[in-house]
């Protein structure tokens, strides 16, 4: 289980934003993707996750593997904490919804409605799916936006250990978390020299 | 499979699931139809197949765009297509759900409403078993035109474009066998050809919603 990116190109919409992207990935090893708004961090963990098209290059990596986790909760507000984690655990065919709840410390929320929760609790909700997914390839966009320093590095731990366990990540952030063996990647550096939006338009659509 | 098909069960019924809106929606037209057209009961029995399957039908319709927009909305429905689960599948299991919730109450509600019409007498079991048997062709062809409409916000009206058509010989056949046998002729003939229609849907409807939802969300 690897994750192989050779010199991939994005899209959004009918715009090119990253041209060349390249790296290579073994289990245990993490990415930190970094870049101004709008670079396209999130539209390449999209196409990573296979919820984007590879508008060229070749990307290696087997999409049973990949759990994604967007800029989105996937929450559903009208059931509790339990009932959100319960019904991922269904999908995911595993048992360990109770165990993840301890681990993300939403022990004492868990049988609020997830609507009532705070922003960063949804976070929190919508993270634990990461763990109780079982899959080996994480793919997460911003994981810490609205978590609070103590909850950033809960989360910075429980990436650390799901590598240490042999696991490979890859976020966008723009904080400093504290996982000592991801490597960063700047995407700035990979913004597309010229824009062809006129060419892709005519080839995209016909 | 089973695991959303009862959390899309358990949503229906929560506070604003939207599972009393189709029914309160069909009660509302049925009920409005004879202060309409007024008290002439022998009127009132020759409309009713048809003001009851349409009623149901526009019911329905009204229902079909949260198949997959509120998950869309949340981003439930990007880690659905990143999860074990076959997109046929989760197509398949929402529209079952959908049917649960909107198909199945309106069947059992057309039977009181039915009353409310002047159906004759040897209708009831037809319309029971008409609406029983066609209505969930229209949760599986509306959970395709879902599909097909899922990113557009209030999608609402190209839904119905595209849906109505499609709905026309479910309609037809529905409504026809329960004039038939309003008539005293036979409904068979009709109920067999709805049913033929609606294992047709089941069938085929969720991969066409599956390749929808695979373009929508690659888009």
């Amino acid at each position: 289980m690897t994750v192989t990116v050779t010199d991939i190109s994005c899209t959004r919409g009918l715009r090119q934003v990253l041209q060349g992207v390249s790296f290579n990935l073994a289990p245990g090893d993490s990415l930190i993707l970094r870049g101004p708004n709008g670079v396209g961090k999130s539209t390449l963990l999209r196409v990573l996750a296979g919820l984007g098209p590879v508008a060229g290059g070749t990307l290696d990596l087997n999409p049973d593997d990949v759990a994604y986790s967007g800029h989105l909760d996937a929450v559903k507000f009208q059931l509790t904490v339990q009932e959100n984690l319960a019904f991922w655990a269904g999908v995911y065919d595993t048992d360990q919804t109770i165990e993840v709840i301890a681990r993300f410390d939403l022990t004492k929320l868990k049988d609020r409605l997830a609507g009532s929760l705070s922003a960063g609790q949804k976070r929190r909700l919508g993270l634990a799916r990461m763990v109780l997914s079982g899959r080996k390839i994480w793919l997460m966009d911003e994981p810490t936006t609205s978590l609070d320093a103590h909850h950033t590095a809960l989360i910075a731990q429980s990436i650390s250990a799901h590598c240490a366990g042999g696991g490979i990540a890859i976020l966008s952030t723009h904080l400093d978390l504290d996982i000592p063996t991801a490597r960063t990647l700047d995407l700035a550096q990979f913004i597309p020299t010229k824009t062809t939006d006129t060419s892709i338009f005519l080839q995209g659509s016909f | 499979m089973l695991a959303l098909f009862t959390r899309d069960l358990k949503l229906a019924f929560r506070s604003g699931g939207g599972f009393g809106l189709a029914l309160a929606f069909f009660l509302i037209v049925v009920m409005f139809v004879p202060f309409g057209v007024g008290s002439d009961l022998v009127l009132l029995a020759r409309i009713a197949p048809g003001i009851l399957w349409i009623g149901a039908l526009l019911a329905c319709l009204l229902s079909l765009d949260r198949i997959f927009q509120l998950d869309y909305e949340d981003g439930t429905l990007d880690v659905l297509a990143t999860s074990p689960l076959p997109l046929t599948g989760i197509t398949a299991a929402k529209a079952a759900a959908h049917w649960v919730t909107t198909g199945l109450p309106l069947t059992l509600a057309a039977v009181p409403l039915g009353y409310l019409l002047n159906l004759p007498q040897p209708a009831y079991i037809w319309l029971f078993a008409s609406l029983a048997i066609g209505t969930p062709a229209l949760s599986f062809i509306g959970a395709f035109g879902a599909a097909i409409t899922v990113g557009i916000k209030r999608g609402g009206l190209l839904l119905s474009l595209l849906v109505l058509p499609l709905y026309i010989p479910t309609l037809i056949f529905g409504a026809l066998s329960v004039t038939k046998s309003v008539e005293g002729l036979n409904p068979l003939p009709s109920l067999t050809l709805l049913a033929g229609l609606t294992l047709f849907s089941i069938v085929l409807m969720p991969f066409a919603s599956a390749m929808a939802l695979k373009s929508n969300l690659k888009g």
